[in-house]
């Protein structure tokens, strides 16, 4: 920019600039603006009501809506459950994603299947995934069938109906469903580092881990760092597959804030109670998208390619 | 400069933006204050009612229809009750939108009102009286005047609200235990139990020769739910019962008296495999299958059962219905009864055309083929006669005996309230509650309504 404006007579010209750049933005600013910014308004209005979804709006309740939510056993739960996914995505998800990814970086016969074997889990979706889960993890159902032939039936649970259990069996599922993705963003990441580097460590006498360490983990932190965000704001804002699956069940063991937030609005009908969650959903979403970016990605977003302490 | 500049650019766009979307608010804000518009409009169907023949004439008309009979024959049934109304009034286009219960709910309440639909499924009560509140409904006690008296009144009594009718039901029925007789008769039990301390002996005696003896749905939740409605029934009696929805005061004798039933029959661990993960069509196919020996359930039971079976077909004439045992002790008469059915709402912006259709639906010719396919129990005057199934006309029979009838509980009530019923009760049949914590939680969600 300081480039450019060398004297005076640039004014008019940048002006234009702006004015052909805003023009352009404009289009997807209006969308943004209806689709995204208002909803988050409305709903923001909808929280300071008492409301069924169907009359007037009329009853006005100030924030009680929050403290209710912020007193409320279930919305705990619900944030648990979230952290609870968050947690054990970070420390088992995306170490597996990245330890397949440099499995399948390496050159072996078969790699191309195996790439594609473990993309293909990402591109069903959610619901159809839930779907076929939920059957084949019915009592007596391929799973339980399988533990038997195997001799582990003393490992037999009611998965998806045991409190204490159903949390593991959807993170597992869930992480089923998107290590490809994963996997895939890491191995891209890894594929943009040349060869010459980690040789060259490899000639000054590293060995293959001290390699991977210092060398290669330093060189693809920019697309974890990615795939992390990806996954936190995911797990923060989980609902297919907890609602086809439990429904968030049984007795909330399974909630989610997004599925607290669902079953609030439309099962029970408080719309101005369920706005406020989702309020609180998006204010969750919104400081951990900001801070993550500010203190992680900074580097990132500032054209960094390498960064060592990562 | 450039720098300068900027501001001004982009307060410009968005100020084009906002004014972009302050003439969209304005456009939406007729449609936040349509309800209450339509209120007074209600009325005037009413003084439109004589104009219904009248307006049958060519106008192109489209009728949209929302129903959740998704089962067949039942959903070829509708289509075809659609089609011979539209044959016979070719102006009329009759747009059938066919849901599964659980959709069709998400649907209509993420529907703004403008798009409601013309005809529904409605099951009368407590949600109908929120629609109705909120001016979504059309008032057709006059429009459907003429012909109101072919239709059982108790039950048309459910599609009431404020003395308006907002609907019509077309079906209506009791809940009660569906049994398979061969896993009865292979348990030594001769007679279905008619006391609780009956049937308790009867679950252990199922228990006993290897079966699961009663299947509910701990996803789904209310299946389990009219079990404790009816064990509060039979312990506090239709009148009770009246009393604690009216006053929202559940923290009652009977509320925790049904708890701790709940708790015995728990003790005798008597559910389906998988019970606590299980939702509706799951635990029809356990009964379906064999593989459990009863569900307490609506008229819909035979037909969800046959649907979900392995074979398609169910058990046959291998089932068998009996009425909700008495309790010793408690006020409740052997003949109140749970039950409840399908009905249609009227959308506001019906056309008269809609509520012809319906006149066309409730005619004995179409219910008596939904009676003979097994569709519903028809409350059409003179269709009892095509119910042939023994179990069905079993209960018709209690239906017609019935000296009180509750609509479902999750149906007479709305909003919170009706989820607390079954968050509340399922907890108590998964044994993570108490009998008094339940009540309490239900005393609480009545004072947020």
């Amino acid at each position: 920019m300081r480039a450019d404006s060398p004297g005076t007579r640039s004014g008019p010209r940048l002006s234009a600039k702006w004015l052909t750049i805003s023009l352009f933005l404009l289009p997807a600013l209006v969308l943004y603006i209806v689709f995204v910014i208002f909803p988050i308004i409305q709903a923001a209005h909808f929280s300071l009501y008492k409301w069924n979804g169907l009359g007037p709006l009329d009853d006005f309740v100030g924030l009680k809506n929050y403290q209710v939510a912020l007193a409320s056993d279930v919305f705990w739960q619900a944030v648990s459950n979230n952290v609870l996914v968050i947690v054990l995505s970070l420390l088992l998800q995306i170490p597996f994603s990245l330890g397949l990814a440099v499995l399948l970086n390496r050159r072996f016969p078969g790699r191309a299947i195996f790439r594609l074997l473990f993309f293909v889990p990402y591109v069903l979706s959610e619901a159809i995934t839930g779907i076929v889960f939920s059957l084949l993890l019915r009592p007596d159902a391929l799973f339980d069938s399988t533990l038997q032939t195997v001799g582990l039936q003393g490992m037999i649970q009611d998965w998806l109906g045991n409190t204490d259990v159903v949390m593991i069996t959807l993170f597992v599922i869930i992480s089923w469903k998107y290590f490809g993705f994963h996997m895939i963003l890491l191995l891209a990441g890894l594929q943009g580092i040349p060869k010459e580097i980690e040789e060259a460590a490899l000639i000054d006498g590293a060995g293959r881990w001290q390699a991977f360490r210092y060398v290669t983990f330093p060189l693809i932190g920019p697309t974890l760092r990615v795939s992390i965000f990806l996954s936190v704001i995911g797990a923060l804002q989980l609902f297919d597959m907890v609602w086809v699956m439990t429904g968030g069940g049984p007795l909330n063991a399974s909630t989610t804030m997004a599925v607290n937030m669902f079953k609030t609005g439309f099962t029970r009908q408080q719309m101005g109670y369920g706005s406020a969650l989702a309020v609180l959903l998006f204010i969750c979403a919104l400081v951990v998208a900001l801070l993550y970016q500010r203190y992680v990605l900074r580097r990132d977003i500032d054209g960094a390619v390498t960064a060592y302490n990562a | 400069m450039s720098i300068r500049w900027r501001p001004f650019v982009i307060l410009a766009v968005l100020a084009l933006v906002i004014s972009a979307c302050s003439s969209s608010g304005g456009s939406t804000a007729p449609s936040a204050a349509a309800p209450s518009a339509a209120a007074p409009s209600a009325e005037a169907p009413s003084a439109a009612a004589p104009s219904v023949a009248a307006s049958a004439a060519a106008e192109p008309v489209t009728v949209d229809w929302w129903h959740i009979t998704t089962g067949e024959p039942g959903k070829t049934d509708f289509k075809a009750i659609a089609d011979a109304y539209t044959a016979a009034h070719p102006n009329v286009k009759i747009n059938i939108t066919a849901l599964d219960n659980e959709a069709f709910k998400t649907k209509l309440a993420a529907t703004p009102p403008d798009a409601y639909p013309d005809l529904f499924q409605s099951w009368g009560g407590g949600t109908m009286a929120a629609q109705a509140d909120a001016g979504l409904l059309q008032d057709i006690t006059a429009s459907i005047a003429d012909w109101k008296d072919t239709v059982n009144p108790g039950a048309m009594s459910i599609y009431q609200y404020k003395g308006v009718q907002y609907g019509i039901p077309w079906d209506m029925g009791m809940i009660g235990f569906w049994y398979n007789k061969d896993l009865f008769a292979k348990a030594g039990i001769t007679t279905p139990p008619t006391t609780w301390d009956e049937y308790l002996a009867a679950i252990t005696k199922l228990k006993a020769s290897g079966v699961a003896p009663l299947a509910i749905a701990g996803k789904d939740k209310w299946p389990s739910m009219h079990l404790w409605s009816y064990l509060l029934l039979r312990n506090g009696g239709g009148e009770a019962l009246s009393q604690m929805i009216q006053t929202g005061d559940w923290n009652t004798d009977a509320c925790i008296n049904a708890g701790k039933a709940v708790l015995a029959l728990n003790a005798l661990d008597p559910y389906q495999k998988g019970y606590a993960s299980a939702d509706y069509n799951s635990e029809a196919a356990s009964v379906g299958n064999g593989k459990a020996a009863m569900e307490l359930m609506g008229q819909w039971a035979p037909s969800v059962q046959r649907d979900q079976s392995a074979n398609k077909k169910g058990l046959g004439d291998k089932l068998g219905w009996f009425a909700f045992p008495t309790i010793t002790g408690g006020a409740g008469a052997p003949t109140d009864g749970i039950g409840g059915g399908n009905g249609i709402a009227v959308g506001k912006n019906a056309p008269p055309e809609a509520i012809d259709f319906l006149k066309f639906f409730m005619d004995k010719t179409n219910q008596d083929k939904l009676n003979t396919d097994g569709i519903g129990l028809s409350t059409t005057v003179g269709t009892e006669s095509t119910v042939t199934d023994p179990n069905l006309q079993a209960v018709l029979a209690g239906r017609g005996a019935a000296t009180f009838m509750q609509l479902y509980l999750d149906q007479a009530t709305s909003g919170n309230l009706a989820a607390t019923f079954n968050d509340a009760t399922v907890a108590l049949f998964l044994g993570k509650t108490t009998p008094e914590k339940a009540c309490q939680s239900l005393t609480d969600a009545a004072a947020t309504q």
